[in-house]
């Protein structure tokens, strides 16, 4: 061993001595990574649990986040920022090593939702009221800027359907004014973002979601039978209905939950959309933009979410048929799994490679954790009317 | 700059009033048991479109304010038959006509408050 390993291994030892002694002899074990964590939304209670998806415990509780009845979260690029969205405009963001509170900001008054750009510097938040897009600096939380959801000489939108694209921009649709919104951040000091707007593009928008490519924006409209996409790869994008009149002019069913686009089921270049009105996924080829058939389920689908290897969707329901799951097998398009966990089956998540599902049961207070290959539940966990469960994996994924 | 809002009632009270709610009033035909799903179904499903605290989402709010100008008959009709041309659902088939009359005088007396 020459004298430069020597003192390179003093320094190292020296090192690992000051490490151990500054955290008085806590077990090594205290340093970790992000990349299994996760957080699950109590709806009720105001608070979110985080939890570890490996050894599947929860690791602390965070309370006093407001009223998070349909929030969400989105993760900064480094897996260790928690941005979670509350119903009542609060906008939180959780250090998930420390399990704290980094900041908290309450930016509206009612919101649904938001998105963090490609490059982690802004997070957007859609706004019920006052109706429109926030932005904010996702070190500080400090605003930078509003853009309102203006139309009709001055009246104000709910926005929906908010998610990030490549190239610093957000999209999303007002679902008062039947028009989807494309607010371009490229513009490193924008103040004021490039706003391209496509009206008449139908009634009542619900939601939207965007291609894991970044390339077609879908929205989901809830006055007509039809979707519309968006290519954002076209010189000029311009909105195309696509899967119209798959009613058939057939009454619509009630629909007691609004279905979700969040976390759509993509697999290749197929895409299982939620019908509404109609206990049906529908499946859309995004090349052709060909509908690819149909699918029956059980109830008003809310979520058609895909296995990450596309080889599975899971689907929920609304109410009354909200005890339940199914599983459809992408390459068959046929049903082959039913689960019942209990009352309230609210959202779900898969691992990031797929080999478990986590699912939220609200009314039973309790995650159930699936084997996705075997269908064996393999853990409940207690949580407080638990909502949305979120996995650090979408940090990396554009729409989540 | 940053804007702030002020904070809505913590949800923890609102679930005390709405347990208070379940006290009996006389007006109401449906049983202790009942109003409990009652409540839950307000909270729980009409809050997912009109917010868990029914101050308004995608749907309208639900506080005695914004409903006080319309009577509970209407009221009660509009959770039967749904709103036409917006998603309104019907709720005939799972709620009954005293179901929704009881929904109708307790929004109107102030459940979200």
């Amino acid at each position: 061993m020459n004298r430069r390993e020597l003192l390179g291994k003093a320094c190292l030892s020296g090192l690992g001595l000051a490490l151990s002694a500054k955290r008085a002899g806590a077990a090594p074990s205290s340093v970790r990574g992000t990349g299994d964590l996760g957080i699950v939304i109590e709806r009720a209670s105001g608070s979110v649990q985080i939890i570890e998806t490996t050894h599947r415990t929860m690791l602390a509780r965070i309370r006093d986040l407001g009223d998070l009845s349909h929030a969400s979260a989105v993760f900064s690029r480094d897996e260790r920022y928690a941005f979670v969205f509350g119903r009542d405009g609060g906008l939180t963001k959780i250090d998930l090593l420390t399990a704290s509170i980094e900041r908290r900001i309450v930016q509206a008054g009612n919101a649904i939702g938001g998105a963090i750009s490609d490059d982690g510097r802004l997070i957007a938040v859609s706004n019920y009221e006052p109706g429109g897009l926030r932005v904010f600096d996702a070190d500080t939380l400090a605003l930078i800027a509003d853009v309102p959801a203006e139309y009709d000489g001055g009246r104000r939108s709910k926005t929906v359907g908010l998610v990030d694209a490549p190239g610093r921009r957000f999209l999303y649709a007002l679902y008062d004014a039947g028009e989807i919104c494309v607010a371009d951040f490229s513009e490193a000091d924008a103040k004021t973002p490039k706003l391209t707007r496509y009206s008449g593009i139908g009634k009542l928008p619900y939601d939207g979601n965007i291609t894991a490519d970044g390339r077609y924006y879908i929205a989901g409209l809830f006055g007509e039978d039809g979707l519309v996409a968006l290519d954002l790869w076209a010189g000029e994008p311009k909105p195309r209905r696509v899967l119209d009149g798959y009613g058939r002019g057939e009454a619509a069913l009630p629909v007691y939950k609004m279905p979700h686009l969040e976390g759509w089921a993509q697999a290749g270049a197929r895409l299982l959309l939620p019908a509404v009105g109609r206990h049906e996924l529908l499946v859309l080829d995004t090349e052709s933009f060909q509908e690819r058939g149909r699918i029956v389920v059980a109830g008003q689908p809310v979520f058609a979410v895909c296995r990450p290897d596309g080889r599975q969707a899971w689907v929920n329901f609304a109410h009354p048929d909200n005890d339940r799951i199914q599983v459809v097998d992408i390459p068959t398009l046929a049903i082959v799994h039913e689960i019942k966990p209990g009352p309230a089956v609210l959202h779900l998540e898969f691992t990031p490679r797929g080999h478990e599902a986590w699912v939220s049961v609200r009314d039973a207070d309790r995650i159930d954790v699936y084997d996705t290959r075997t269908f064996a539940k393999v853990a409940e966990l207690p949580a407080e009317k638990p909502s949305g469960i979120f996995f650090t994996a979408r940090a990396h994924r554009t729409g989540q | 700059m940053r804007v702030t809002w002020p904070i809505s009632l913590p949800l923890s009270s609102a679930a005390v009033m709405l347990l208070a709610c379940l006290a009996p009033t006389g007006a109401s035909a449906v049983e202790r048991t009942r109003a409990r799903e009652l409540i839950s179904l307000l909270i729980q499903d009409c809050g997912s479109c009109h917010g868990m605290t029914l101050r308004g989402g995608l749907g309208k709010p639900l506080t005695a304010a914004a409903l006080a100008p319309r009577d509970a008959n209407a009221i009660a009709a509009i959770i039967l038959d749904g709103v036409a041309g917006t998603p309104m659902p019907p709720w005939r088939g799972l709620l009954t006509q005293e179901d929704a009359l009881w929904i109708a005088g307790t929004l109107k007396k102030g459940l979200a408050e």
